[in-house]
Order: structure tokens, then sequence, then C-alpha cells
């Protein structure tokens, strides 16, 4: 016997969580009950969307999007990435992670900011959730997997509900950092003119932290993306389930091939949303030209007046 | 009138448990006995009042607690101890929607650095104070234009903050402060981070703005000539406690201890003293209906080579010239002899003195001072100015004197200075004010 175990009796930590998880299913099964249904549905839903038009029209559109909000550079990448997907077979795998990393980021958005808003305006609750983020970010993935099949057994739901945990911290931090962050002589004029709290919150402080909170849901994004393929371990349908196929037959090109198909998609979703978060940064994004022109526009009416 | 603003044995201590550092001052102990207990003495025993219409200037070095003061005012701070009335009204009694009431309904404030809200355009940021008390759009959008037209802004209500230089920008502040209509604004350091000659226009323009509008402006700044220029009473602060107030003369002429002393030395008082304040009394005037022959007795006795000839409501008429007048009365004459008759000076008793230097310098006849209703209240020889002159230099050199200057009103002598000889210059000098 090691004498260390004299001084250091074994605490059974891992035991008592997982009775409390016994505990948890036996009492509120009916909880993640609707949790399941409504996520089976949520993704079974968005999943059927993205695969309802034939794939090259759906390439279209994306890069369409990619236009949209960021540059016709994006949109010849988008065209000429998925359009590489579609020819490695991937596309239905790739909708089907796309919809499980566009469910769970809402979901992680919803929760992680009204969150990261209480944080930021009472210390007391962020004292409580800055040690609760640690733990959730620095735990390794996969041990969120285990809990999750014991409450949704294996498929789509385990797989969303640890990648939405995962992928929440950066949320709540970023959105907290956001509004602290803004200049505190803006927040004084609007308590000055006489603003409630809610009018300074919502008139001054979320517009000021919107890009600081955009480049916290980018996070999510890409945390969301990489849980995503993790989850393809618990039997989610889409890229990581491929991807571990690819590993437990040694299947080097299906691998690869997956594998490219997850960074096209993770680059399209990073430079996507990193443009809508700062629109101002992107002068050739159609939103921006057009607003140009308009603005134009504007100032030839005054010029002329 | 009652004060609009006003302060009554205000303290802020910043740290735990305040109360107990209020007390310790009260008992003579110093800020720096409280640092040791981790306390910040920021505001101590201060008292002030505003009144309506005035503009109060609370000036301070870093550090003095100025800023604190003036967010004390509005409730952004409240106050450890002490009592702030705005009007009638108890600041301290007040429920947090009673204080916003009162910030929507009298006071608005103009911030150092703006403040203004860069996802707006500058008519919705004009508009912010009116949005916030809850006036409906059209109505809002209107005061806003008109505020923005009033600072000089006409036209830029579309465009965002980012697009205008720091000195629009803080006009759009000022417009913001204008356009929810309170009767009192706060503005602090709010010409400060501006360089210097937008700052003096901003300073213009703001008196300008008073004198209209008739606000109650309660302002800090760390600029004493800032102070000197726009404050009809100045207060000045020093480690948390208000050191002196007075009008920027009183000031002057009569530092209460040697740190305000000190701190005046480097003021330019030719920009703070006015005319009214080195002017002096001829000791003759003429009525306008006497004829040269009384000119020429008065010209005699005063022994003055020039006379100020009055209008029958007070009014300068003119000045003549000795020898003018010898030779009307040795032709025998019974009309004045008007050789120049519109050759004198005429300024309000308000220029700076530093202003008068080149009207001296291009009319040998002496000044003429008049006051607010254009009647006649004075004259400044020369001689008289440069003596003010010598007497401002020599405060300005003479070490941080606890006496004041010797005022600069120094009537020496008749202004013989100005020259016998008729000028030749025709330019119309009647430009009074």
């Amino acid at each position: 016997m090691n004498p260390d175990d004299a001084l250091m009796p074994r605490l059974p930590i891992g035991d008592w969580i997982d009775a409390g998880i016994d505990w948890l299913k036996e009492n509120v099964s009916w909880l993640f009950d609707l949790f399941s249904t409504v996520m089976d549905f949520l993704i079974g839903g968005l999943t059927d969307l993205l695969l309802l038009a034939p794939a090259l029209v759906m390439v279209v559109v994306f890069a369409l999007i990619a236009f949209v909000f960021r540059s016709w550079k994006l949109s010849l990448a988008t065209l000429i990435g998925f359009a590489i997907v579609i020819s490695m077979e991937q596309w239905e795998t790739m909708m089907q992670t796309m919809a499980l990393v566009l469910v769970a980021t809402v979901f992680a958005v919803v929760i992680a900011v009204p969150l990261g808003i209480l944080a930021a305006v009472s210390s007391t609750v962020s004292a409580i959730v800055k040690p609760v983020m640690d733990f959730m970010q620095t735990m390794p993935a996969f041990v969120y997997l285990i809990p999750a099949v014991t409450f949704f057994s294996i498929g789509v739901v385990p797989g969303i509900f640890s990648t939405i945990i995962f992928a929440l911290p950066p949320g709540v931090r970023m959105t907290e950092l956001g509004i602290r962050q803004v200049d505190g002589e803006t927040v004084e004029a609007g308590e000055a003119f006489g603003a409630t709290r809610g009018q300074i919150l919502r008139g001054i402080q979320l517009p000021l932290a919107i890009p600081t909170i955009m480049a916290g849901v980018n996070q999510v994004i890409m945390l969301s993306l990489s849980m995503a393929v993790v989850a393809g371990m618990v039997g989610a349908d889409g890229l990581g389930k491929e991807v571990v196929q690819a590993i437990s037959t040694q299947n080097l090109p299906l691998g690869v091939e997956a594998g490219l198909a997850v960074v096209v998609l993770a680059v399209y979703l990073d430079r996507l949303t990193a443009a809508i978060g700062d629109p101002s940064g992107y002068p050739t994004s159609l939103i921006a030209l057009i607003r140009k022109s308009l603005s134009r526009r504007g100032t030839d009416h005054a010029a002329a007046a | 009138m009652p004060p609009v603003i006003s302060a009554e044995g205000l303290y802020k201590v910043f740290g735990r448990r305040p109360e107990r550092g209020v007390r310790e001052l009260r008992s003579g102990r110093s800020r720096e006995d409280l640092r040791a207990q981790g306390l910040t003495a920021a505001v101590i025993d201060a008292s002030f009042s505003v009144d309506p219409g005035e503009i109060f200037v609370v000036m301070g070095l870093s550090g003095s607690g100025k800023s604190t003061l003036i967010r004390m005012v509005n409730g952004l701070l409240p106050a450890t101890d002490g009592e702030i009335r705005i009007g009638e009204e108890v600041l301290s009694k007040m429920s947090p929607a009673q204080v916003r009431d009162v910030r929507r309904r009298r006071i608005s404030m103009v911030f150092q650095n703006f403040a203004l809200l860069p996802h707006r355009t500058v008519g919705e940021n004009a508009a912010y104070g009116l949005e916030i008390s809850g006036v409906n759009r059209s109505d809002r959008e209107k005061k806003a234009k008109e505020a923005l037209e009033m600072v000089g802004l006409k036209g830029w209500d579309g465009y965002r903050p980012s697009a205008l230089s720091g000195g629009m920008k803080q006009r759009v502040g000022l417009a913001r402060a204008l356009a929810s209509g309170t009767d009192v604004m706060l503005m602090d350091e709010a010409f400060s981070a501006l360089d210097p000659l937008i700052r003096r226009d901003m300073q213009d323009q703001l008196v300008d703005l008073q004198q209209r509008l008739e606000k109650t402006i309660l302002f800090i700044t760390h600029d004493l000539n800032e102070a000197m220029r726009l404050g009809d009473r100045i207060a000045m602060m020093r480690d948390g406690r208000i050191e002196q107030i007075g009008s920027s003369e009183e000031i002057l002429n009569e530092p209460a201890n040697d740190y305000v002393a000190k701190f005046i030395q480097d003021v330019d008082r030719t920009r703070v003293l006015v005319a009214g304040a080195v002017m002096e009394q001829p000791r003759e005037t003429l009525g306008i209906g006497q004829g040269p022959r009384t000119a020429h007795k008065l010209l005699r006795e005063t022994q003055n080579s020039w006379l100020v000839v009055l209008e029958r409501d007070r009014t300068p008429a003119g000045v003549i010239w000795q020898d003018d007048v010898a030779e009307a009365v040795r032709l025998g004459q019974d009309e004045l002899p008007w050789s120049d008759v519109h050759d004198m000076a005429v300024v309000s008793h308000d220029t700076p003195v530093a202003e008068l230097f080149g009207r001296s310098a291009q009319h040998d006849a002496p000044l003429v001072v008049v006051d607010d209703e254009g009647r006649f209240a004075g004259v400044i020889p020369r001689v008289t100015l440069l003596t003010a002159l010598g007497v401002i230099g020599e405060g300005e050199s003479s070490s941080p004197a606890v006496d004041p200057p010797p005022g600069p009103v120094d009537p020496g002598g008749p202004g013989d200075a100005a020259q016998d000889a008729p000028t030749a210059d025709d330019r119309r000098g009647g430009d009074a004010r």
C-alpha cells in the first residue's frame, strides 16, 4: 500500500457525481425528454431544410450570403470550397454538421448573452460565473459526452448538449467584457440625462458592446464546430461521424476528405461571422456598397439644395 | 432670486465606511491622515451657491476634487455628507426615480471627452436627452435641429459623430445639453480636450449662448485663463476644499491665501482687467449746448488739451481740442469746433485692457469709456493705460505676494500724454460695441 494513502484518503468525487447524475436521470427525466424532443425536431428540421434544394443551388446561396456580408473574394472561395465538398460526397454530412452547429450556437448565445449581461451588471454574479466558466472550458470536452449519453442515449441530442456546454463560455465572457469596457463617460452621459439602467443597457452599453459580443459569438461558433466533430463519437450524424468511422477503420482517404470538409465549413463560418460582427471593416460587402451609394445620393441631394 | 444650486457642507469620501472619514475630517484630521486609513477625501466641507443665469466656474488642478463636486450636483455621486439643493429640492432626500426626473427636467451635462454615442447620428445624439424623457420623435427631432443650429452645426444631423472634428463633437455635446431644455448645465472640463484656438471659439460661443438663453452654468476647468474668461464667479479648489469664491477681479486683486496668489501669477491680467477698472473721471466735461468760450474756460481750468463733449443723454458726442477751441474763440464763432468730430475711440467698460492698446495707438485722444447703455463713464488717456500696464507688469513679476498688488486704477495726473496737435486721423472711431 502506498504510504501516502494514509495521509490522503481517497475522495470518491467521481462516484458522487455519478450518483448525482443518476438522481437527475430518475427525477427530472421529463426535462431531458423535452430537451431531446425539441433538439431532435430542430436539428432534423434544419438539416432537411438545408438539404431540400439541390446541393449546387445551396452553394450559390451560401456564396451570395458571403458576398452580402463580406466580399466577393469570400464568395468565390465559398463556391470553390463547397464545390470540392460536393465532389468529395461530403455535402450531406456537412449540412448535418452545419445544422448541429447553428442550433447549438443559437442556444449557446441565447444562454450566454443574458448571463454575460448579468455578470457585467452584478459583481456577485460575475464572481460566481467566472469559475464555472473556467471549469466548463478546461474540462476535457469528451467528459461531457458521458453524462450526455446517460441522459439522452446515443444520437444527435447528447452531441448538441455537450456542444452547447462546451461552446458557452466565450459567449458569456465576451459579453461581460464588451459591456464592462464601454467608456465610463458615455454611460455617465446616459445617467446624467436621466436614463434608467434599462435605457442605458439597451441604448448605450449593448450597442457599443456589439463588436465584442459578436467576437464572442464567432468563438462560440468555432468551439461548436470543434465539439460537433467530437459529438460524432456518440452517434451524432455529420462530419464527426465520418471522422470517427475513418479512425476505427483506419480509412485515411475518408478521414482526409471529412477533415477537409470540416476545414471548409470552419473557414466559411468564421469569416462570415467575423464580417457580420464588424460591418464597417468590410467596405466591399454588398451591404456596405449599397449603403455607400445611398449616402452618396443623399449628399448629392444636399449639395444640390 | 433664490440660488438654483446650493451646496451646504458637502463631503465626499471614498473607501470603506466613509462616514467615519467625515467625522475625522470634522474633528480636524487632515486628508493625509485619512489616506493612511485607506480613505480618500475628494471633497471636504464645500459650500457654494449658484444664482440663476450665472456662469459659476470651479477651478482646480487634477485631484482637487472638482470633478467629484460636479458629479454630486446631479447625483451621479451621492454626497457622503452635506446637502445639495436644486432650486427647492434636496437631492439627498430623493428616490432614484426623483433624481432621474430632476436630471431630465433641470440639469444637463457636457463631458470632457464628449461622451457621444458613436452608433447614433449627430441628430439622434442631440435628441438623446429628449428621447430619455419620452418626448415623441417629431418634437425631439425639431428641438435637436434647433439646438444644432444654435451651436453652428446646421445640416450635420445625418452624420455620425466619427465624421466630426473634436470641436464639432463638443458642439454636439453642447447641443444635446441645450436640446434637453434644462435651465442648469453642468460642464465638466468641457473644452479641455480641444486645441487652444477652438477652445477660445467655444468659450465665446458659450458666453454668447448663455446670454441669449440665460442658462445657469456650472463649469469645471483646470485652466485659470478659461475660468477668468467665462466665470461670473470662480471657486478655487485645492485638495478637496474650496479656497476662495469670488469674481475674477476679486480673486486677482485679493487672493484669499498664498495658494491662490501663487496660482494667479500666471494669469495674463490684461485679459482679465477691463476698461472700466482702469478708466478715470475727467475733471470736467462739456454739454453739447455750450459754446467755444465755455470750452476755452474749462480747458484752461483743467489744463488738459482735450475736452469730452456729451449729448444731453450723457452719450459722448465727441472730443474737442485746445487749439481748435482757441481758434474758434479768436474768430468769434458760436459753434463748437468739431474739426475731427468723429475722431473719438469709444470702448465699452467691459473691454479687456489687452484690446485697448491698439485703439489707444490709433487715436491721440483718450479712449472714451461708455457703460452698457452707451452713456459716458470715463476716459482712459494713454498715460493711464501705460501706468495700468506697469502695475500689471509689476504684479506679475513680484513674488507671490500675500498682499495684492495695488489697484491699477491710479489717476496719476491728467492725461497730458495725449498730444496737443489735432490728429489728421479721419477714421471713424465711434464704434461702440
